[in-house]
């Protein structure tokens, strides 16, 4: 009962398929896969823009939207609606090619990260050898259509937030990948499915995940901070501070163009956080070894879904960083910190099993975090910040 | 020769040809993207994962943004109102011509390098075996190229700060 359980949707596509010819099953297969991806991943993202929009307003102590259906629950479906229908307007200067390409670009890359990503067991569209690979060359496409979009819409914030945006995810890739590197260092492999399972064990009822050792502490934190970049949210968002730059690169969007837009950045941090998750939340694996029942895909989504309130309480609690500090962040703390992660993971792997190797590996990250933050302060001048140029 | 490999090699041809023929230098360079896309696709189909996925990360995320930036901050992306070709058309077909058969000559002869009695053109190579020999066999190539790149890293940081310096 707990097998079929958890292998429902496996087994629902196996059943589904064999009323076909045996050459279409393998084909139908993927098929059915894909169109389910295509179909849940958007279904999280209008509950979570509805969360959002809800968890924001009790953080801003206002209701948030509460008069279409009850509690405001249809409000996703008003939404949608509304952008289906508006008009779609492009710019009489823009470059209507590459305007209309780009929020295509930015939907299809998006999706094609969740190809490489464990749902559950026997949940993965394709086990590749190198996925979580994949999952950042697709992710460095994304980047490119931000451009686009800036760049083709020919209009001065657009341009600056594309410029901004693109700045901002080509510095926070790097530590990304770097707190990536330590959990496929110690895995020793690449394979989404084979770091999940290096996770799935359990000592005393407790989950090996790596979030539970000190390097994979330090990782999932540092992982964090660069995903949240990496994804343009809030207190990251400034490639479409509103303040400054009307919406950034998709201010000349309108219609459905901008619900593409918005649906993208929104899957994209489903991506994101699933590869997360993956990483090092022990991907489709139970908290704890008695509830083991819960099927593992409900794990997932479960932890997606913890991620992307996260992500929203963030977003409502912390101010916008500015553009320098946004840079000096990157370069001079997360990159660094990032860096010597990779060998406090080394030396967790080469002290052997023991209690001294907690202490090291702690002694040593919390040692350079409490320096480098202390450092790193005491070059801040707070007080009326001088411009060199605006003045 | 699959119908597969017609279909990347015709995408590839036909990013490569609009990323010289088109005239907005912004255009060139998304157009080169997609030939660096089909380029990926190629070592996809034939069974290279890293280095497909290497491609796309390295060339597409990286590669083809910084293209891209460099256009936006020098020159402006404006459509040149003359002619956007070369006025020596000559010179660079030479060039070409000599870089095309020293490539089409270095493929021509590497069934030659293959060890004997290998039957499959493309080898097995699975991402582990490239990282061991990345890291055993290659690890002084691997260190050297390092050097050189941080070196550049180094280089790029001290041009951009020699004008900070000077305005305090």
């Amino acid at each position: 009962m707990i097998e079929k359980a958890d292998q429902i949707f496996v087994l629902l596509g196996h059943w589904l398929v064999s009323f076909l010819p045996a050459a279409l099953q393998q084909p139908a297969l993927v098929l059915l896969a894909v169109v389910a991806i295509i179909v849940t991943f958007p279904a999280l993202f209008a509950i979570t823009v509805l969360l959002e929009r809800k968890g924001l307003g009790r953080m801003q102590n206002r209701y948030g939207p509460n008069r279409v259906g009850p509690y405001g629950l249809f409000q996703p479906v008003a939404d949608g609606i509304k952008s289906l229908t508006k008009e779609d307007i492009v710019p009489l200067s823009a470059d209507a090619v590459v305007h209309f390409l780009a929020p295509v670009l930015l939907v299809v890359v998006v999706f094609m990260g969740y190809a490489v990503l464990p749902i559950g067991r026997n949940m993965t569209l394709v086990n590749l050898d190198a996925g979580i690979l994949f999952f950042f060359a697709i992710g460095a496409s994304s980047e490119l259509s931000v451009f686009m979009a800036g760049w083709s819409s020919r209009n001065k914030y657009s341009l600056l937030g594309a410029m901004r945006a693109v700045a901002q995810m080509i510095s926070y890739e790097v530590p990304l990948l770097m707190s990536s590197l330590a959990v496929v260092m110690i895995t020793g492999s690449l394979n989404a499915n084979r770091i999940v399972d290096a996770q799935n064990q359990y000592t005393y009822g407790l989950p090996h995940w790596y979030i539970f050792t000190p390097w994979g502490f330090a990782g999932f934190l540092l992982f964090a901070v660069a995903a949240t970049a990496e994804t343009n949210r809030s207190p990251f968002d400034l490639p479409e501070g509103e303040s400054e730059l009307v919406a950034g690169y998709f201010t000349e969007y309108s219609g459905f163009k901008f619900a593409l837009f918005f649906l993208g950045e929104y899957v994209g941090m489903m991506g994101i956080s699933g590869l997360g998750t993956t990483l090092f939340l022990g991907g489709y694996s139970a908290p704890l070894q008695v509830l083991g029942f819960v099927p593992s895909w409900a794990w997932f989504i479960g932890k997606i879904m913890l991620s992307m309130c996260v992500f929203i309480w963030v977003r409502g609690t912390l101010p916008r960083l500015r553009q320098d500090q946004l840079m000096n962040f990157a370069w001079k703390f997360v990159l660094p910190l990032s860096l010597l992660n990779l060998f406090v993971a080394a030396a967790w792997r080469f002290m052997g099993q023991g209690f001294l190797r907690w202490v090291v590996c702690s002694a040593v990250l919390l040692i350079a975090y409490v320096v480098m933050a202390r450092v790193g302060m005491k070059r801040e001048h707070f007080g009326p910040r001088s411009y060199r140029y605006a003045e | 020769m699959s119908f597969v490999l017609y279909i990347l090699a015709a995408l590839t041809v036909a990013g490569g040809l609009a990323a010289v023929l088109l005239k907005n230098t912004v255009h060139c360079a998304l157009a080169l993207t997609v030939a660096f896309a089909g380029l990926a696709l190629l070592f996809l189909e034939l069974d290279a994962q890293f280095a497909g996925f290497a491609q796309i990360l390295i060339y597409i995320g990286a590669v083809a943004i910084l293209v891209v930036f460099a256009i936006l901050l020098t020159r402006g992306s404006e459509t040149p109102k003359g002619s956007a070709y070369s006025h020596s058309p000559l010179v660079g077909l030479v060039i070409a011509a000599c870089v095309f058969a020293v490539l089409g000559w270095a493929v021509l002869h590497s069934t030659a390098q293959l060890p004997p009695g290998t039957t499959s053109a493309t080898p097995t190579v699975t991402v582990a075996d490239i990282g061991n020999a990345l890291m055993t066999r290659y690890v002084l190539p691997l260190e050297i190229v390092a050097l050189l790149l941080t070196a550049a890293l180094i280089g790029a940081v001290i041009v951009a700060m020699h004008e900070k310096e000077g305005s305090r």
